[in-house]
């Protein structure tokens, strides 16, 4: 048992844990707060894998900004207890049902082409540095320029879209 | 060293929990996090191969995956508002009508 296996064993539990808290709990802020868990043990097991800008960018982006937009929205409509509503009596166990399916599933195709002898091994400092930054640097801006460029006309779009959503016209104005 | 299958026997784990959230619960804002954490498990699995062949490729997709997930939360969140200020409820059930 060495010391990178137990680390990620712990912390695969603490993420599932926090998954499955943010499905069950009943109030609304404590789900988006078990899954900024999810999301920060999410990031460390991207500095696991060797990738630091990506793990980084998880936690600016996913726990920091999303996540707070979330918090914000939640507290705005007051929907951290949504009165319960009848729901269809067979909605749960069938939902149950398929998701146990869904898992038995996707670990039979992963034992089917297991590849026991690839391991990942915790990177040495020299993926910390800028060398290794820069090489992705460079995979980005040649071989995926374009969809780079279309990802910030995306979130443009997204940008005006949302803005054009929530602003509310006043009767009798233009 | 932790073999490659334990990221993505981690990576389905968290992808059915994700799927089964759409399933059974009713509050929208609910649902847009388990779809966020579906699209974290895969980018999980992206990372998890991207380390297994030594390319970059994948963690770059990671980064679009990150971008688009930004654009989609933004749009669904003021699309949630909205339905909330007309009908005064965001129960999924209830979200039946096109015309508000």
């Amino acid at each position: 048992m060495n010391s990178e296996l137990i680390v990620f064993l712990v912390l695969s539990l603490v993420a599932v844990a926090a998954g499955l808290g943010m499905v069950f709990s009943r109030n609304a802020v404590y789900s988006a707060l078990f899954l900024v868990l999810n999301f920060i043990t999410v990031a460390v097991f991207y500095l696991l894998l060797g990738a630091p800008f990506i793990a980084m960018s998880q936690i600016t982006v996913y726990a920091g900004a999303i996540m707070v937009l979330f918090l914000f929205v939640i507290m705005l409509l007051g929907a951290e207890n949504l009165p319960p509503t009848k729901s269809l009596p067979w909605q749960k166990p069938l939902a149950y049902i398929l998701a146990g399916i869904l898992v038995v599933e996707s670990l039979y195709l992963v034992f089917l082409q297991a590849q026991p002898d690839m391991v990942v091994t915790a990177p040495g400092a020299s993926v910390n540095s800028m060398e290794s930054l820069r090489e992705m640097a460079m995979t980005m801006f040649n071989q995926f320029l374009l969809p780079f460029e279309v990802t910030s006309v995306l979130l443009l779009v997204a940008m005006v879209g949302a803005i054009v959503l929530t602003k509310r016209e006043k009767a009798g104005q233009k | 060293m932790v073999p490659v299958d334990y990221y993505i026997i981690l990576s389905a784990i968290l992808f059915t929990i994700g799927a089964m959230g759409v399933l059974i619960r009713r509050n929208p804002l609910i649902i847009f996090m388990s779809i966020e954490l579906m699209l974290n498990a895969g980018n999980l699995a992206f990372v998890a191969f991207s380390n297994m062949h030594k390319s970059f490729s994948g963690q770059i997709f990671v980064f679009f995956v990150i971008a688009v997930a930004a654009a989609e939360v933004a749009v669904g969140l003021a699309l949630i508002v909205e339905i909330f200020k007309t009908k005064k409820n965001i129960n999924i059930d209830e979200m039946n009508s096109l015309k508000g």
